[in-house]
């Protein structure tokens, strides 16, 4: 049963979905030629602009290192328009989902917000999503999927013949319709204090709902890739410039930034956070991947279930891990780990050099019987070893 | 000796050569200020050793920023007289002058008509407009 949210002022809808205009059909567009709402804000505000994901992306404005510090010790502000964002209304929304999904959907209440995985049949991920059940200002309970833009398309197929079961279930991508922007960072609730209700700014961790950035409509949530607390917003592609001048605006004097895909990297990367073509992939599973915590296996039959039930209990070959590279050259992707009898036992899927811990981290896929807490092995930068430890994942944790 | 952006050679790939001042035959290399700026956030530098040989074209150390990892080229070819080690601890010096500070190795060039090859200031300045 879903429990209502009471709203003090009745909001706008975030977009009427039954205009055909604000749908998006336009999944074959050519690759590189996306742009997001903000696009022109970065392009005049000088920001280096990189192909990603089949997005025109800001990569980085003043540079990577000032962009993640601002980030850690004030605020910044992402523009994350490229993520998918799928809609689904109608009561069996929450089936639908629950039978895609690694986590529980069913018994999601208005404004819960939850990390889950989309696996294929044999449990291997085919995106890390966050899904969240929201309540309209009419009162409409409907799901919210923010699905990675690399798998954008890949979902939106998957989801076709589910669709097909789910008849009375109505499907809306609603990405090009909307911008998203993320505000991250110790001042990122005092930044956001003057433009959102209060009741926005007292969600709790992945909790959401829908409310207004000065009467534009606008989903809150308290979620983010950073490792620091902050707010993610979904508004209207037209309102988009507005609200992200007023993030700026009045952040300037906490010191706020305009951060790009660069520093956002280096930060989910301290974060200990995997990113998908890195870490996750359709050959991994989520027990491999350390997402456990991800997965609710009991009493569900979703896609994958049942190899993810063995997995649970079986062993594995393989486990996601950090790593703290000595030196100050970092192990890059691809980069081959060794034991120091020299056996390959692993491979880097992401790594760099740590502003906030000035060394090099990384994390890697290493052999089970090689990856506990502690363990030294080797790392080949480039054709050079370099020592490294496998530590606990995150790297960086905010201080509380 | 004073090194002027206007007076080197520059490769390419951003690296520039400055050629001898005197019958030295010692040719000073280092990287552009439009590399150090493109590369942002330099975090290491690998470098050769004194007597190692480069050839002009050819990989003699790395910069490293957070984001990536470059090759430096050498522009000419020769034996390496000077490393500039004590760079690797104050990259910083590389952000406020990559020419007189941040220069990276000295080169005994082997063919000194190599520096016939490469880019002057105009020329360089204007392939990098174009990728700016």
């Amino acid at each position: 049963m879903l429990v209502r949210v009471g709203y003090a002022t009745p909001t706008l809808e975030i977009w009427p979905i039954r205009d055909p205009h604000l749908q998006s059909n336009d999944l074959n567009m050519t690759e590189a030629s996306r742009k997001t709402p903000l696009h022109s804000w970065h392009v005049n505000h000088g920001a280096r602009m990189a192909s990603f994901a089949g997005y025109d992306m800001p990569i980085q404005y003043q540079g990577i290192v000032a962009e993640h510090t601002a980030t850690r010790t004030a605020a910044g502000v992402f523009d994350i328009s490229h993520m998918g964002r799928l809609r689904f209304d109608g009561s069996r929304a929450d089936q639908l989902l629950d039978h895609l999904l690694t986590r529980r959907v069913v018994d999601m209440q208005p404004g819960q917000v939850r990390y889950a995985l989309v696996c294929n049949e044999e449990g291997g991920i085919l995106d890390d999503v966050l899904v969240s059940c929201l309540e309209s200002p009419s009162s409409k309970i409907y799901f919210l999927l923010v699905v990675n833009a690399s798998n954008r398309e890949t979902i939106v197929r998957w989801l076709q013949p589910h669709l097909a079961d789910f008849p009375d279930v109505e499907f809306h991508d609603v990405t090009d319709a909307t911008a998203m922007i993320a505000v991250q960072g110790p001042k990122a609730i005092s930044v956001c204090s003057r433009l959102l209700p209060a009741s926005a700014l007292q969600l709790g961790y992945y909790r959401a709902r829908v409310t207004d950035q000065m009467s534009k409509p606008c989903i809150v949530s308290r979620t983010g890739y950073t490792g620091e607390d902050g707010l993610e917003l979904i508004v209207r592609a037209e309102d988009a410039e507005r609200v992200w001048e007023n993030i700026m605006l009045s952040g300037r004097e906490q010191g706020i930034s305009p951060v790009g895909l660069g520093a956002r990297d280096t930060l989910r990367l301290e974060a200990g956070m995997p990113l998908y073509g890195h870490e996750l992939s359709e050959h991994i599973d989520p027990y491999t991947a350390g997402l456990s915590f991800a997965c609710n296996l009991k009493d569900r039959s979703f896609i994958g279930c049942e190899v993810l039930q063995e997995k649970s209990k079986g062993s594995l070959p393989a486990r996601r891990v950090g790593l703290l590279v000595e030196g100050r050259r970092a192990a890059r992707e691809d980069s081959h780990c060794f034991d120091h009898e020299n056996r390959p036992i692993g491979t880097v899927t992401s790594g760099t050099f740590s502003p906030t811990l000035q060394r090099p981290i990384a994390m890697a896929y290493v052999n089970s019987e090689m990856a506990q807490v502690g363990q030294s092995l080797e790392v080949d930068i480039r054709g050079t070893r370099a020592n490294a430890t496998i530590v606990d994942l995150p790297f960086y944790r905010r201080p509380q | 000796m004073t090194i002027q952006p206007q007076n080197l050679k520059y490769c390419e790939s951003h690296e520039w050569v400055a050629p001898p001042a005197d019958n030295s035959g010692i040719a000073t290399v280092g990287i552009s200020a439009f590399a150090v700026a493109q590369l942002n956030d330099i975090v290491f530098m690998a470098l050769p050793t004194v007597g190692q040989s480069v050839s002009a074209g050819q990989e003699f150390g790395e910069v490293e920023s957070v984001k990536a990892v470059s090759p430096m080229y050498s522009p000419v070819s020769g034996e390496v007289v000077e490393v500039h080690s004590e760079l690797v601890d104050h990259l910083d010096r590389l952000n406020a002058d990559p020419y007189e500070q941040g220069w990276i190795i000295k080169v005994k060039m082997s063919d000194p008509s190599e520096l016939n090859r490469l880019l002057d200031y105009a020329a360089y300045e204007k392939m990098c407009a174009e990728q700016g």
